[in-house]
């Protein structure tokens, strides 16, 4: 015990230029001639981009007033009146103001499923994915579209802004799904007709842009129909979405099943498992484990694509923004900037949050495996 | 499944002849019959679905619109185009204008792509971390919004022509585009062309020959340096040495525009950003993965007998890297290529644009314009990924 306090005492510090800021500073920065030559380079970059935004987001930027000619004049930097004055808008679209509680319900009830559902420790999670994927549909339909239960009926031609955004991109993956794991399984079956067929959708849907997709779902769906039969132009986004997104959802779902050892396959045919419950049962809980991250990825894809539906005429988050960019009480040289600005940092947060969200998972399962 | 041990199996056997639907050869022939025939009631459906709506609608079907007069200009054409010519050769320009932005596209992003993703494994923190935040921040936020952007907030804010601003080079920008000066050879410029040629020519076969010798010898030679001097010095003394046969056209303010020169259009310049920019955030990330996939001890080995740092990286990490980034990297660029129809948005006239767009207005005939534009994106994608997993296969592992 004494000897340990001697010897502790005796340690010499460690030499100055090993320790503290000034060797981080050293190691990380200066560590040679052509490296500190790219800390300036880097100094200079960060500078200029850094006060340049503070300064067109908070120096010269406007803060108040009751249309663009606050913001017309020379050097001005943000208009950010614009977004205060059409916040709602960028919310919720031209959905009737006195019924957007109805919107705010749904958000809500989406997060009180959604947040105990991604937290990993909280127990409860087969009836937590029952609501998730069971209720909270069938009562985000009837919130929103209204209709029945005394709550008027929405067109969805009044629904916009990030509503539609969110709509599209969840209901797209939803819908996606089952088609996914369908297109999936057919491409590794053993029955020829059936792999082709399902290489077939799946490569020539990835082979062209959601463009023409939507162009399909909005142009030649219509054509498609018996006549007199006519469909709302959301939901033909939806459909033209929901098949864009199947493609891509069955290639990462193919990866989870390439992962699974053959043993396992064999193990459930040894049980004398049907293939329903073969799959169902033994293969598809753990290929679908394997690639959350990849679904996630497909999200966020979809999640961005989403602003594309702007180009068949509905109005995302994206659409409404570059609506109201050309109203002309907002005229100013900045508006256009801060409105995109604006539906960028939106987009931006959503995107960031799932994709740190998966790399959480990532690592998760990669624990697992470590052992 | 196959192994039956000789009492059960005996037991089994008896059902399956009695009763042959439990076998599994004619479940799959029952089960794809029905594939089949679903599939051809929906396609029967659709199309006479189709037939009945086009009839009533009284639009014609086929592709005989396709020699019709188009009636309509395009602000951007690669080759000769004018109003009273064809749909099909509006086609063509808009299959052009697609072509040309992928492609520029494609080199811009791979360039900014490298130069970022190896900046993410820079040993300085500071250059690491900028490249991070370039990376999080370009691929969170959708390329659409990007697009508009460039286009409404930064191009089409810029001042008018007699304010323009000007670019290094004898060059301006103002919101009708970017002005730059245009090379116009002269008599003698095909002595330079072909000392050029010929260059890249040598060049070549110095380095075909410097890689043979040094898999057979491990000797080294100055392949940059060689090169550099044909392709660049060598036709560069020449051109001085003719007395400069090639002269520089430059745009001038006349009145209230610029002549002469050349101008890339604002839509086309916000498309290029936005894609390359966009793009370039993903191929970084290839490229950092790829690097991060190369076994350290590969690199500490090739230190170890003594390579350079440079060396090192030139002759062992990067060319295992390539492996693991080619496949990934051919389907940005087609990525890249299929975003290109977001031109539609901003006014470009490539493919959809032009073709899905106004053609499509004009004609009608959405079935037609739409499948065209589908199997003309599938043909590229068909064509590009071919050549990858050709160059892939170039760069494969070659294993006993």
């Amino acid at each position: 015990m004494v000897a340990d306090t001697d010897v502790a005492a005796n340690i010499e510090a460690p030499p100055r230029n090993t320790v503290g800021p000034i060797a981080w500073i050293r190691t990380n920065l200066l560590s040679s001639w052509s490296n500190a030559l790219l800390t300036v380079i880097g100094l200079y970059l960060a500078y200029e981009v850094a006060s340049s935004l503070i300064h067109w987001g908070l120096i010269s930027a406007t803060f108040s007033g009751a249309d663009g000619s606050v913001c017309t004049r020379e050097g001005a930097g943000a208009c950010w009146p614009f977004i205060t004055a059409k916040f709602a808008q960028f919310m919720y679209g031209r959905y009737p103001e006195v019924e957007r509680w109805r919107v705010d319900l749904v958000y809500l009830l989406a997060l009180a499923g959604l947040v105990p559902l991604m937290i990993p420790r909280v127990p409860g999670k087969f009836w937590n994915a029952i609501y998730v994927f069971v209720i909270f549909p069938i009562l985000a339909y009837i919130l929103l579209v209204g209709g029945v239960f005394g709550l008027l009926h929405i067109d969805t031609a009044l629904w916009g802004g990030l509503l539609v955004t969110l709509v599209v991109a969840t209901v797209g993956i939803a819908g996606s799904f089952p088609l996914g794991i369908l297109l999936a399984l057919g491409r590794r079956s053993k029955m020829p007709i059936v792999r082709w067929v399902s290489v077939g959708f799946i490569e020539f849907v990835r082979g062209v842009p959601l463009i023409t997709v939507l162009f399909m779902a909005s142009v030649m769906l219509p054509l498609f129909l018996p006549p007199g039969v006519t469909f709302d132009k959301l939901l033909r986004a939806l459909i033209g979405v929901a098949f864009f997104a199947a493609a891509y959802l069955a290639e990462v779902i193919r990866g989870g099943l390439q992962a699974i050892p053959r043993g396992q396959f064999e193990a459930a045919d040894a049980l004398g498992l049907s293939y329903g419950k073969k799959m169902g049962l033994i293969i598809l809980p753990q290929a679908l484990k394997l690639v959350i991250p990849g679904i996630v990825n497909t999200f966020i894809g979809l999640f961005k694509d989403t602003s594309l539906v702007l180009i068949i005429g509905l109005f995302d988050l994206l659409g409404i923004v570059q609506l109201n960019n050309a109203d002309s009480k907002w005229f100013s040289p900045t508006t256009a900037m801060t409105g995109y600005v604006f539906a960028g940092f939106i987009f931006w947060i959503f995107c960031f949050g799932m994709s740190r969200y998966s790399q959480m998972i990532e690592r998760r399962l990669a624990a697992g495996d470590r052992r | 499944m196959a192994v039956v041990t000789s009492d059960r199996g005996r037991r089994q056997a008896a059902p399956k002849q009695g009763n042959f639907l439990y076998r599994p050869e004619v479940r799959q022939i029952i089960y794809q019959a029905v594939l089949v025939a679903l599939l051809l009631a929906l396609f029967y459906t659709l199309i006479h679905n189709t037939a009945v709506n086009l009839r009533k609608q009284n639009i014609a079907s086929g592709f005989g619109f396709i020699d019709r007069t188009a009636g309509f200009d395009v602000s951007q054409s690669l080759i000769a185009y004018n109003s009273s010519m064809t749909y099909g050769r509006a086609f063509l320009v808009g299959l052009l204008n697609t072509l040309l932005v992928a492609g520029f596209g494609i080199v811009a992003a791979t360039t900014l792509g490298f130069v970022i993703g190896i900046a993410r494994l820079s040993r300085n923190w500071l250059i690491a971390r900028l490249a991070a935040v370039y990376v999080e921040v370009i691929r969170n936020v959708p390329l659409l919004l990007q697009l508009f952007f460039w286009y409404f907030a930064v191009l089409k804010a810029l001042p008018p022509p007699r304010q323009s601003l000007s670019v290094p080079g004898g060059g301006f920008l103002n919101v009708r585009g970017l002005y730059l000066p245009v090379p116009i050879p002269e008599p003698g410029f095909e002595i330079v062309a072909f000392t050029l040629l010929f260059g890249i020519a040598a060049a070549a076969a110095v380095y075909a020959w410097a890689r043979r010798r040094q898999t057979l010898t491990g000797q080294q030679f100055p392949v940059f340096w060689t090169t550099l001097a044909l392709i660049v010095a060598m036709p560069l003394i020449v051109h001085v040495l003719l007395g400069s046969p090639l002269v520089f056209e430059y745009p001038e303010l006349k009145g209230f525009n610029f002549q002469g020169g050349m101008v890339l259009q604002p839509e086309f310049l916000a498309l290029f950003l936005g894609l390359s920019i966009y793009t370039a955030s993903f191929i970084a990330e290839i490229v950092r993965a790829g690097i991060q996939g190369v076994s350290k001890g590969q690199k500490e080995a090739a230190l170890a007998i003594g390579l350079t740092q440079g060396q090192s990286l030139r002759l062992v990490v990067i060319p295992q890297a390539m492996r693991i980034i080619i496949p990934p990297l051919t389907s940005q660029f087609l990525n890249l290529t299929k975003n290109s129809s977001l031109a539609v948005a901003i006014g470009y006239p490539d493919l959809v644009s032009v073709w899905s767009g106004t053609v499509l207005n004009q004609t009608g005939q959405a079935v037609e314009v739409i499948l065209v534009t589908m199997c003309v994106f599938l043909a590229i994608s068909i064509v590009t990924s071919a050549f990858m997993n050709w160059f892939n296969r170039r760069m494969a592992l070659v294993e006993r």
